[in-house]
């Protein structure tokens, strides 16, 4: 059982929390990712790591509830426990000798495209963050990124934060005004990651993009988390999560994470009506 | 009993085919207590006891079952034990027919002795009877970790916890039991059965540490360097999942039979309240003749499907899986569509599979497999209606620790290297099991986590007196 040392509503749909799992923190680099169950029969879900506070032994995890099972998770309090939790798993991003490097995060992928933005920082790189929401109220990380950027660029689809219009026409303006990037580092939905790797391949800009499909072990063993990289089978908990956004089959990805949708909204709807009930009768 | 009668062995009861394909009730429902001593009774109890010889584990068999005929299950569990670590499982999985049943005196005139259904009864009898299980020994203070807690696993880890040893066994998985959890469905080896075998482990002082990825919680150094182990046994499987690399195998609705098997059998999808699904699929078809083909086919049977068909490139002659397995896939309705290979699998609009085209085959000279090799019938294409297909034709070893540790040599095919003590290249660490030999049967991994454990165990005296 690892414990919620920490709990944060960063905004209605979204939540942070600091895990208290000691060798998970010793271990963990930026686009590394844990396993969870939330409890007993659970399922087993990925999700990037978010941060890490090694000394005091603690992981953190930043989620959207968009299935039954982040559902419940963002239901526990401070002081709960949750089921499982192992990592860390697949492989860190890459960041040798990057000197100059756009980093987009698209919606709850900021919270990835953040501990790598900081480690970029910290190793002396210059970081233009471009970060995306739906409207203000999704906004999440907006002073952590800040404080780990040379430029930090906020977009909301409809204008009520930063600028008016989504990531990618924020990075075309960047890439317009003569801006050029060691790689472009992207994290996102499938589709935002799709088009910014339709964008920078005009520019001729390398981009890696960080995977997150439907897994179950996370060690290699269910090949579920597979995908298509050039011409190649991948599999994004060993070979991955990171992979070059050019070469991947973003259609195909789209196909296969939407295998189980009917049924993770049937699912999310009747844990919904299971917390409604409770606190009904609470 | 009548001689005619000798020659027969006792038939297992089983569930009626009808009745198991909407079940994932144990299939064999093993014997009771008068089968299993008439069958025990027909034992010739041998001097020379070919069988044990081909026990992988050498458990003395001649003398378990004359405990058996002697009205002792309880006795002949103890005698069992003093080889394996792993009874209940090994008288259900272990392929008998081609081990210690195949030299059996009886069967040369007869049926050989049921040895693996006697080995179930005597561990089903302990099991039930709540008799306590054996208690840990007097502890030697040396500390041993074993890596990955399937069969080689649990069998070194049960071997050394008698000789007194500190074991901590790490699984990645959140469940102990590695293979015997994920791989092999309830009906042929129901999971109570691998947790009440976890449990006597346990007892013995065994300490098992889930949600651990060794090569990534902690490395093998860590191992040594930090956590104070003196000797490792790495037992991790031949984890990931091959393909055949025909178009059209990351589709929807294509799975790895691990992936099919493990959402099934670790994850419960089966269960109507399980919160890990798996799509319920019309028509089947699963790639490949082995026993985790024909486990698959009848885990797809039992989830709805309305047809399912195993499509193999070889003959009825080469199918690689158990006799056992074919007659109760074949049972079942699992349709054999023999000399058939795929070459692709037909998509419709939305990305999910809807049909895989293939061609006929016919066997040409033996290849080095020593099996005669398929060759392609020119212009024999056909489709087989199929909206899920299951690749099973094999996995290759993991990378996860040979990849993170320094001074362990591995072989072309990725398995690693070991002398013919279990010792890997580097002094200390040992491996069995399939991470050694690739995909292979239970028993071989156990035989091998034993062999490693004696081997450990020299290991650590040598080091004490040098």
């Amino acid at each position: 059982m690892y414990r919620i040392i920490k709990k944060e509503i960063l905004n209605p749909a979204t939540t942070s929390m600091w895990i208290d799992a000691p060798a998970v923190a010793k271990k963990a680099q930026p686009g590394q990712f844990i396993i969870l169950r939330v409890d007993e029969d659970g399922e087993r879900i990925p999700l990037t790591i978010a941060d890490t506070n090694p000394d005091e032994g603690s992981v953190r995890i930043i989620f959207q509830a968009v299935g039954a099972t982040t559902l419940k998770l963002s239901q526990k309090q401070e002081g709960d426990f949750i089921q499982d939790f192992a990592g860390p798993l697949g492989n860190a991003t890459f960041t040798n000798g990057l000197k100059k490097v756009a980093v987009i995060g698209g919606g709850v992928g900021c919270a990835i495209a953040y501990p790598v933005a900081k480690k970029l920082h910290r190793m002396g790189c210059e970081v233009h963050f471009v970060a995306g929401f739906r409207n203000r109220d999704a906004v999440i990380l907006q002073e952590d990124c800040e404080k780990i950027s040379d430029r930090y660029i906020l977009c909301t689809d409809d204008g009520s934060a930063g600028k008016k219009g989504v990531v990618t026409d924020a990075l075309k303006e960047l890439l317009d005004s003569g801006e050029r990037y060691d790689e472009v580092f992207a994290v996102g939905p499938l589709i935002m990651m799709k088009f910014v790797c339709d964008l920078t391949r005009i520019y001729r800009q390398k981009t890696v993009v960080s995977m997150n499909p439907i897994m179950i072990d996370g060690t290699g063993m269910c090949g579920g988390c597979r995908l298509t990289v050039g011409n190649a089978i991948c599999f994004a908990c060993v070979d991955g999560p990171d992979f070059d956004g050019h070469l991947v089959d973003f259609d195909e990805m789209m196909k296969r994470n939407g295998v189980y949708r009917d049924w993770e909204r049937h699912a999310y709807d009747e844990t919904c009506n299971l917390f409604k009930g409770a606190a009904n009768h609470g | 009993m009548a001689d005619q009668q000798k020659m027969r062995r006792q038939p297992m009861p089983v569930l009626p085919p009808r009745e198991r394909v909407h079940s994932f009730a144990e299939v064999a429902r093993g014997y009771d207590e008068s089968e299993a001593v008439l069958e025990a009774a027909r034992c010739l109890n041998c001097k020379n006891a070919p069988c044990v010889k081909k026990c992988p584990v050498s458990i003395d068999i001649p003398r378990f079952i004359q405990k058996i005929s002697q009205g002792d299950p309880e006795g002949a569990y103890s005698v069992i034990t003093e080889q394996s670590s792993l009874p209940a499982v090994c008288g259900r999985v272990c392929p008998q027919e081609s081990q210690c049943e195949s030299v059996c005196t009886r069967g040369i005139k007869g049926d050989s002795i049921a040895i693996g259904r006697l080995e179930r009864y005597a561990a089903d009898y302990h099991r039930k009877s709540g008799n306590a299980n054996p208690s840990a020994p007097q502890k030697n203070n040396h500390r041993i970790a074993v890596i990955g807690s399937g069969p080689s696993g649990l069998s070194c880890a049960g071997e050394l916890a008698r000789r007194g040893y500190e074991v901590t066994v790490f699984e990645a998985l959140h469940q102990a039991g590695g293979v015997l959890v994920y791989g092999i469905p309830e009906f042929r080896l129901p999971k109570n059965i691998v947790k009440s075998e976890i449990a006597a482990l346990e007892s013995l002082g065994v300490t098992f540490r889930t949600n651990t990825i060794i090569g990534k919680t902690y490395t093998v150094d860590e191992l040594f360097d930090e956590e104070g182990f003196e000797a490792i046994f790495i037992g991790s499987g031949a984890g990931l999942p091959r393909f055949s690399g025909i178009p059209g195998e990351s589709l929807c609705g294509v799975y790895s039979a691990n992936e099919f098997l493990t959402r099934t059998n670790l994850m419960k999808a089966y269960l109507p309240d399980s919160s890990t699904p798996i799509r319920p699929a019309r028509k089947v078809a699963v790639i490949g003749g082995g026993n985790v083909a024909m486990d698959a086919a009848r885990v797809a049977k039992r989830l709805g499907a309305k047809d399912v068909t195993i499509v193999y490139r070889r003959s009825e002659e080469e199918l690689p899986a158990r006799r056992e397995e074919y007659e109760n896939a074949m049972e079942e309705g699992v349709h054999f569509q023999f000399l058939t290979a795929p070459i692709q699998i037909l998509s419709d609009v939305k990305g999910f599979a809807r049909g895989m085209l293939c061609e006929k085959m016919t066997l040409g000279e033996p290849d080095v497999s020593g099996r005669r090799r398929p060759i392609p019938v020119p212009d024999s294409d056909f489709i087989v209606d199929t909206d899920c297909v299951i690749v099973a034709i094999g996995t290759s070893p993991n990378p996860l620790i040979t990849s993170t540790t320094d001074g362990i040599i591995t072989n072309q095919k990725g398995g690693i290297e070991t002398d013919e003590n279990g010792m890997t290249s580097r002094p200390g660490v040992f491996a069995g099991g399939d991470a050694v030999t690739g995909a292979a049967t239970v028993i071989l991994a156990m035989s091998a986590g034993k062999k490693a454990a004696a081997a450990i165990d020299r290991y650590i005296q040598n080091k004490k007196e040098a």
